[in-house]
């Protein structure tokens, strides 16, 4: 086994990586440049991954990384002074010269430039796909190619991507600082945004071959548990975590060995992971001790999915509870896809008939395969074989993923199958 | 200091006609009340006044004049301030108290400094 492969190795990848992040973030605030700050960091990363394994890894790893990137800062900058004559960026932070017996900065200070550098990077000013590229790179310290392969983007398009967003943030002067308190829900909500857009991109991959992907779901969920350290009393990011949780405590139930997705009703759930469920539940209950009035929409989606992950079956599911948190839902987030939810759960409540009722009382849906699908499975459980027939085959002439596209032909084989048993 | 200019697009507009006084009071409280940042700026005549100058084949070719503004477009440029903030936060918070803000556009792009 090479040294690269070995466990230690890869347990030092992750140490360099996450302590890494860290450092860049207190470095961005002292040399007040992204570029500056990740160039010195990759820097101080691949000398870490370089003389570590030899020299052993120094006491106080995050101190290390931090005086060798200062240093290297600090280099570059003397050397820019030196060829352009001005004044470039004052390294006002000041520690031990040697990086083996250097301190850490304190925690409160790393937990206060990460706030900033998570402000920083979900900046409304930037386009959310430059959002999401940016928090990957620096706040889960991934390379600029795996970014590049985790959005399934090619690395030079990434790359260019990455730049035009760091030259914006430093030509425009995007402040690197902690929202105002006026400003702040906005601004929670958009960084909150950003993660569940790439929780979502994983969850449920709309490129790619496979119908989810893993690595994202993790680097999401990762993001927000960072989030709710730096803002434990956010019910957003409370909401957000959970909800994250909750959906991937299903992982390992919802995709079958020939990598096509299973429906909750379908999911063996002795497979559901256990631990996350118990997690998510108590960040719901987090959550909604911290709604002060207006209920937050990822706390009250979670708590949905917490009366998923609790049910042993989906008749034994709690559907009067279901159906109250959609209506709490709609209050704060009436959209055609949240009433049609709701409906769908009215029918498990109250039996078919009244779900293909409310069902058709959602406006607006013709055109959207998911709408149809849902009738068709009522109209399946009333016996009415011919018209589910068609209704599926609506929900098939319209645009689904393949794995849906894979579902919704099945369940139209099935129909049909009956049919001509029938006939 | 940061600076940005603030270009207001909106519907065209004759600032000189007396129909527009009631609007142009909205810009002169604006001009009071973000005084302290404001470095410049001018309300622009409507773009029937607009000429475009192209130099045709390069450096040095003719001089090509035509009546029109550069693009036409539903929103039109009616005219700008020079701003002087702290951020891009500050410049966009001061940005969103100009009327063109909701009858409109206002694109806020960063200044070089020379």
């Amino acid at each position: 086994m090479s040294d690269s492969a070995t466990p230690a190795h890869a347990a030092l990848v992750r140490l360099v990586r996450d302590e890494g992040t860290r450092v860049l973030a207190t470095l961005i605030r002292v040399t007040g440049s992204v570029q500056l700050a990740e160039d010195c960091v990759q820097d101080a990363t691949i000398r870490a991954l370089e003389t570590w394994p030899r020299d052993g890894v120094p006491d106080v790893p995050p101190a290390w990384l931090t005086t060798t990137a200062r240093r290297r800062a600090i280099d570059i900058i003397r050397r820019e002074r030196l060829r352009t004559g001005k004044e470039v960026a004052a390294v006002e932070w000041l520690g031990p010269d040697d990086p083996m017996s250097a301190v850490a900065p304190p925690d409160d200070v790393v937990a206060d430039d990460l706030l900033r550098l998570v402000f920083t990077c979900c900046h409304p000013a930037l386009a959310l796909e430059a959002q999401v590229a940016l928090s990957l790179r620096t706040l889960c310290g991934l390379t600029t190619a795996e970014v590049a392969r985790a959005l399934l983007v090619p690395e030079a398009t990434m790359t260019k991507r990455l730049t035009r967003a760091k030259q914006k943030i430093a030509q425009a002067h995007i402040p690197y600082r902690v929202p105002s308190a006026h400003d702040l829900p906005d601004r929670v909500s958009g960084v909150a945004g950003c993660v569940y857009l790439l929780f979502n991109e994983g969850y449920a991959a709309t490129a790619g071959a496979d119908p989810v992907r893993a690595d994202l779901v993790d680097e999401a969920v990762r993001l927000g548990r960072l989030l709710v350290q730096l803002m434990p009393d956010e019910p957003a990011l409370l909401g957000l975590l959970a909800l994250m949780l909750l959906h991937d405590s299903r992982r390992a139930a919802r995709t079958d060995p020939a990598c096509d997705l299973v429906l909750l009703a379908d999911q063996d759930r002795s497979r559901w992971d256990r631990e996350h469920i118990r997690e998510g539940v108590l960040l719901v209950g987090e959550g909604l001790r911290r709604t002060p009035s207006t209920p937050d929409p990822y706390v009250v989606q979670a708590a949905i999915a917490a009366c998923h992950g609790l049910a042993p079956s989906v008749a034994g599911t709690d559907w009067p509870a279901v159906v109250s948190w959609y209506d709490v839902l709609l209050s704060v987030q009436d959209t055609p896809v949240v009433r049609l939810n709701r409906a769908v759960a009215i029918g498990e409540r109250d039996g078919p008939a009244a779900g293909l009722a409310a069902v058709n009382e959602v406006p607006g849906l013709e055109r959207y395969p998911l709408w149809h699908a849902s009738r068709a499975e009522l109209l399946w459980r009333l016996d009415r074989g011919a018209e589910a027939a068609a209704a599926w085959r609506t929900a098939l002439a319209g645009e689904t993923n393949a794995p849906t596209r894979r579902h919704l032909e099945r369940r139209l084989a099935g129909c049909v199958d009956a049919a001509a048993d029938l006939g | 200091m940061p600076q940005y200019v603030a270009l207001t697009y909106t519907a065209d507009v004759d600032w000189s006609s007396p129909e527009q006084a009631a609007e142009l009071d909205e810009y002169l409280a604006f001009g009071a009340a973000a005084a302290a940042v404001i470095r410049g700026g001018a309300a622009l005549y409507p773009t029937s006044t607009a000429t475009t100058v192209r130099v045709r084949d390069g450096k040095g070719g003719d001089v090509v004049a035509s009546d029109g503004p550069y693009a036409e477009t539903k929103e039109v440029l009616t005219g700008f301030y020079l701003l002087e903030c702290a951020d891009l936060d500050e410049a966009i918070a001061v940005s969103a108290g100009l009327p063109a803000a909701w009858n409109g556009a206002v694109e806020v792009r960063p200044v070089i400094e020379m």
